[in-house]
């Protein structure tokens, strides 16, 4: 998905009316956003927290600094390790680290939905909707996680839904 | 709270310095552990810094650790240091750790480390320097300050890393640098080792892959075609259907051409070759060839164009050259200059003058220049000891001594320059000092001469380099031999010799020499053109409106970048100076050196008696263009590129794209409805073609050569090879009108490839316009947008093959005639041998089988086979490509994974 076409989807779940217009720039297609008052934002993130705070959503970006310094620590994570790499045995790393990460959290700051849980979600889609249905049992943690975000309200939009079957089928392989 | 650090982890230098705020805040502990110590319990990858929390939780990003101890002394996150920390952790850090390890694991040193950096440390220099603050996200020192300034800190603490041209980026190191935090942080880390003290921790880790520009990918267009916008479809869409209309009207070539104001005007010169040798490739590719290449794009442009270029023709070895063949220096001169035309004539290099040095406009304005020096205090005069054979008769020039370098004891070092360790020498400090004519023992004898005040103008061509190259296209090199030159300190140089083939010296006493090529060689351009046109100031003393490029090889960037500046600036008459100098490395053959003694490599004048088309090897020598490192010129890898590049893909591309139009539309382009896939096709190729002008627009022939026309007509091939023409055309009415618009496409796309050749392969360029009958206004303009400059009904003419294929026993026997290579193999590491031992049939042959296996996928893909046979074939496919790169000796293309929208 085109950095500009997930920050339209991050527009709408933030119910942001005024929809703002993106450039891209350079061979990574980074998004460019043009502000009213002021100088052009660059990155994804960067435009992705500029919107939060647009929005009077604060919350989304932690209330206590550790939680502040998680959430931007995760929006890296998202932009550097998750769009980096594309190949099958770098996302398998990610998900087994993120699998354990999550192993006892709700959300990726522990008990806040925030903005990473949104980049995080929209950046693994691609690579979710590929897995079959024993790796989404083998990362167990990270599909509970994934399909609570996906069903939490105005964030999926016409993203496509991930199925994750309830009852496991190969209990072996955890 | 506890703080996890490593030896030598660069991450520390940041996290430490920002540790500072936190002070009497809060309680931090910090540990040392080993670089192979995973420290956060969920972290595949061992990671340090690591700050491990009260609650327990990890920070494992350096960032992020900076962040929440800013965070904690009461600051606030704002736009510009988010903007400024998501840059650094995406555009900085894969080049500066591809640096670092360069630097402190492999050894390297100069461009190589800092080539690929350069672009960040601009980017930063620029936008301090355009906002004017002292900090990165304004008045004070901030978060984004600290971070990025501890990342840079062990390169940029040796100032051979921090480029002189960086003003605004100098200061702000150097400020943060000299703050207490800051200077206790880098003594923790780097304990006055330098950089070095990094090596414990990064020669554990694994070598960072470099961004590529833009990996070749398996299947560019879907990559590609992932990330257009709507908008971007919606104006690719509207362009195309413009077509010819949006073609600005037809200027006819200017003559003389002029510069006009409020114009883009281009001056592009190409170093002056000497009369009496002939070029080899290696001065074909270094100087006209690249000017040439960059001279038709800019008239494509529609930039008023001027391009120059002439024989150099002064000089002792001139004389000594006509006493050999017993003719006048000015006969000498005639012939070889015809020589030189003819050449450049064969290879179609476009100039709009090759004049010569021996005029009367080159004395009138060497002496103007000279004059106005003197008159200004910019002349010396003294006395020099200088060699004279007595055998000979003759004081005898640098060129013709040789002898023993004082330097480094080469043994056959020249009288100007050691070719060994490249210091320039003074011809009477030689050991042993050798006549080369007659190889007798020259004297020392004392001669007035006059000398170029060139420390005085040292300031003054500082300012004057301060203006020019921040933003300036200079390469690395010019840039990097200069500022060593500046380093050193410059010295008075000497413009005058003891010779009578020269221009004169306008002053009594002086009578009897002339100037010397340093002085005089240079001004070599403003007298041509003053042949050329009366009006030649217009060009040349026009520093506002005139953009001047100066091509040559690396040697000659201290002539055209220092010497003739600091000569026009000091004769203070307003001169176009270089804006853009643009200098190759050196091309070898095969794997030694040209020598015109040893009848090694191939020259100039016997390229076109090998039967090769001038077309073919302006395209291999622009391939192989040595930017940025020395390159080799290989039989082999000619035929290679001719065969597969040419024959097997571009020119199949563009053969099927106009016989589909014959065979099935009677050459009449077909009617075109687009569906949404062309109109994204249409974008993917607007998008490419930008690129192709970017990397234009800098000079970066190679770089646009090695993948613009050729995403372009892969694109091409691949539309063609999905959408299957040749079975629509037989099909029903829908499928029909399909066939029609796939083909009208891509007779289009080989009409905009034509174009987008031109300044690469002239005549091919041409052949396929004609092929095509593409209309005359669009033949010489290249816009920025994909236009249809074939619409329906449109008549094309013959279409036939544009390429042949070489033989290997052709190649075999052409690399015999002109030697090197075979002869000697012995001492070449290991490594090239393998490119040698697969021979070119192999080669051929695994590239028959990759295009065969090719098909198959495509195959498969087309009928939405099942998905495991798909992933079969792809591995097979993928095996395939890798062994034909390990034949051919190429880096292996990482795969890629496709990104699904």
């Amino acid at each position: 998905m085109a950095a500009a076409a997930e920050l339209k989807l991050l527009e709408k779940s933030l119910r942001l009316s005024k929809g703002n217009k993106y450039s891209a720039q350079g061979e990574r297609q980074i998004p460019v956003l043009q502000t009213n008052n002021g100088p052009s934002l660059t990155g994804l993130t960067t435009i992705a927290t500029h919107l939060v705070k647009e929005a009077n959503k604060e919350y989304l970006l932690g209330s206590t600094a550790e939680e502040k310094a998680t959430v931007q620590q995760w929006l890296e994570y998202r932009v550097t390790r998750v769009d980096g790499h594309s190949n099958k045995e770098d996302i398998h790393t990610l998900l087994k680290d993120l699998n354990l990460y999550l192993e006892d959290k709700v959300y990726l700051t522990g008990y806040n939905f925030t903005l990473a849980d949104i980049l995080l979600y929209y950046g693994l889609h691609r690579f979710i909707v590929d897995l079959t249905v024993q790796e989404k049992e083998k990362y167990l943690n990270v599909s509970r996680w994934f399909c609570h975000i996906q069903h939490y309200p105005g964030i999926r939009q016409h993203l496509s839904s991930v199925v994750f079957i309830k009852n496991r089928l190969y209990t072996n392989s955890h | 709270m506890r703080l996890f650090v490593s030896e030598g982890a660069p991450g520390s230098l940041p996290v430490l310095a920002a540790a500072g705020r936190v002070r009497g805040r809060a309680e931090l502990l910090i540990s040392t552990v080993g670089p192979e110590e995973c420290v956060v319990p969920f972290l595949t990858q061992p990671k340090v810094p690591v700050l491990q929390l009260d609650s327990g939780n990890y920070l494992f990003s350096t960032t992020a650790i900076c962040r929440y101890f800013f965070l904690l002394s009461g600051w606030e996150q704002d736009d510009l240091t988010n903007q400024w920390l998501e840059w650094e952790a995406t555009e900085l850090q894969p080049t500066l750790s591809a640096a670092l390890y360069y630097l402190v694991v492999q050894g390297k040193k100069g461009e190589d480390v800092l080539g690929p950096l350069r672009r960040a440390l601009t980017h930063i220099d620029h936008s301090l320097s355009r906002q004017n603050c002292p900090f990165l996200a304004g008045e004070t020192e901030s978060l984004a300050d600290i971070v990025l300034w501890g990342v840079l800190y062990p390169l940029l603490q040796d100032p051979a890393y921090l480029p002189e041209e960086l003003g605004a980026l100098r200061s702000w190191f150097q400020t943060l640098s000299t703050q207490e935090p800051c200077q206790r942080a880098a003594e923790t880390v780097l304990k006055q080792q330098g950089v070095l003290a990094l090596r414990p921790y990064l020669q554990k880790q694994s070598q960072p892959s470099l961004p590529e520009e833009k990996a070749v990918s398996n299947e560019p267009e879907e990559e590609e075609l992932a990330t257009l916008s709507e908008e971007e479809i919606a104006m690719a869409v509207t362009a195309w259907e413009k077509g010819l209309g949006s073609l600005p009207s037809f200027r006819p070539q200017q003559n003389p051409v002029l510069p006009v104001a409020g114009e883009r005007n281009v001056l592009i010169t190409s170093a002056l070759p000497y009369v009496n040798n002939v070029p080899h490739l290696g001065n074909i590719i270094g100087c006209v060839l690249s000017a040439d290449v960059f001279a038709r794009y800019s008239r494509l442009r529609q930039w008023n164009t001027l391009y120059l270029c002439g024989t150099d023709e002064y000089g002792t070895a001139t004389e000594t050259k006509a006493m050999e063949e017993g003719l006048t220096p000015q006969e000498i001169c005639d012939k070889y200059h015809n020589i030189h035309a003819d050449i450049y004539r064969w290879f179609n290099i476009s100039f709009d003058i090759f004049g010569r040095t021996t005029t009367p406009q080159q004395t009138k304005i060497t002496q103007d220049i000279f004059h106005r020096l003197l008159a200004r205090g910019f002349v010396l005069q003294d006395s020099v000891e200088q060699l004279r054979c007595e055998r000979c008769a003759r004081f005898l020039a640098d060129r013709f001594v040789e002898g023993i370098c004082p330097f480094c004891g080469y043994e056959e070092a020249r009288g100007d320059q050691c070719d060994k360790c490249g210091k320039l020498i003074n011809a009477i400090e030689l050991k042993k000092p050798q006549c080369k004519v007659c190889r007798s023992c020259p004297v020392v004898k004392s001669s007035q001469h006059l000398f170029l005040d060139l420390p005085k103008l040292e300031k003054r061509l500082e300012e004057w380099l301060g203006k020019t190259l921040p933003g300036s296209d200079w390469t690395p090199n010019a840039r990097f031999i200069i500022r060593s030159w500046l380093r050193d300190g410059l010295k008075p140089r000497c413009i005058t010799r003891d010779l009578k083939w020269g221009t004169p010296v306008p002053l009594k006493g002086f009578e009897d020499k002339v100037f010397y090529v340093w002085f005089d060689a240079t001004i070599g351009y403003l007298s041509i053109t003053a042949n050329y046109t009366d009006q030649w100031e217009r060009w040349w003393k026009n520093p506002e409106q005139v953009d001047l490029y100066q091509f040559m090889a690396k040697d000659n960037v201290p002539f055209h970048g220092l010497v003739f500046p600091c000569s026009a600036l000091g004769a203070e008459d307003n001169y176009t100076l270089v804006k853009h100098l643009i200098a190759t490395e050196y091309l070898n053959y095969e794997d030694g050196k040209f020598s015109k003694s040893r009848g090694v490599g191939v020259f100039g004048d016997m390229a076109q008696d090998t039967g090769i088309p001038a077309d073919i090897w302006r395209f291999y020598l622009l391939y192989i263009r040595p930017e940025g490192q020395d390159s080799a010129f290989s039989w082999t890898d000619m035929l290679l590129k001719n065969n597969s590049e040419l024959l097997n893909n571009l020119g199949n591309f563009i053969n099927r794209a106009g016989m589909f139009v014959s065979k099935f539309f009677g050459g009449s382009v077909p009617e075109m409805v687009l569906t949404p896939d062309d109109q994204r096709l249409l974008a993917h190729i607007t998008l490419e073609l930008r690129h192709y002008h970017q990397l234009l627009e800098k000079v970066r022939i190679p770089g646009c050569l090695t993948q613009y026309p050729h995403h372009i007509f892969d694109s091409g091939n691949q539309y063609i090879q999905v959408n299957e023409p040749w079975k629509r055309i037989k099909g029903t009415e829908a499928d029909r009108q399909r066939a029609g618009t796939v083909t009208g496409l891509a007779v289009n796309i080989a009409a905009l490839l034509s174009i987008m050749l031109q300044p690469f392969m002239p005549t091919v360029s041409a052949t396929i316009q004609t092929q095509l009958q593409l209309p005359l206004p669009a033949c010489s303009v290249l816009l920025t947008k994909f236009l249809c400059t074939l619409p329906a009904g449109h008549q094309i003419g013959m279409v036939t093959p544009l390429f042949q294929k070489l033989e290997n026993d052709q190649i075999e026997s052409l690399r015999q005639r002109f030697g090197g290579g075979q002869v000697k193999v012995s001492h070449k590491p290991a490594v090239v041998e393998t490119v040698k031992t697969v021979g070119p049939q192999q080669i051929q042959m695994l590239m028959d089988e990759v295009t065969k296996q090719g098909s198959i996928v495509r195959e498969l893909k087309a009928q939405k086979a099942d998905k495991n046979q798909v992933a079969a074939e792809v591995a097979k496919l993928l095996d395939l490509k890798k062994q034909l790169a390990l034949a051919e000796g190429k880096p292996l293309e990482t795969p890629k994974g496709k990104k699904k929208k």
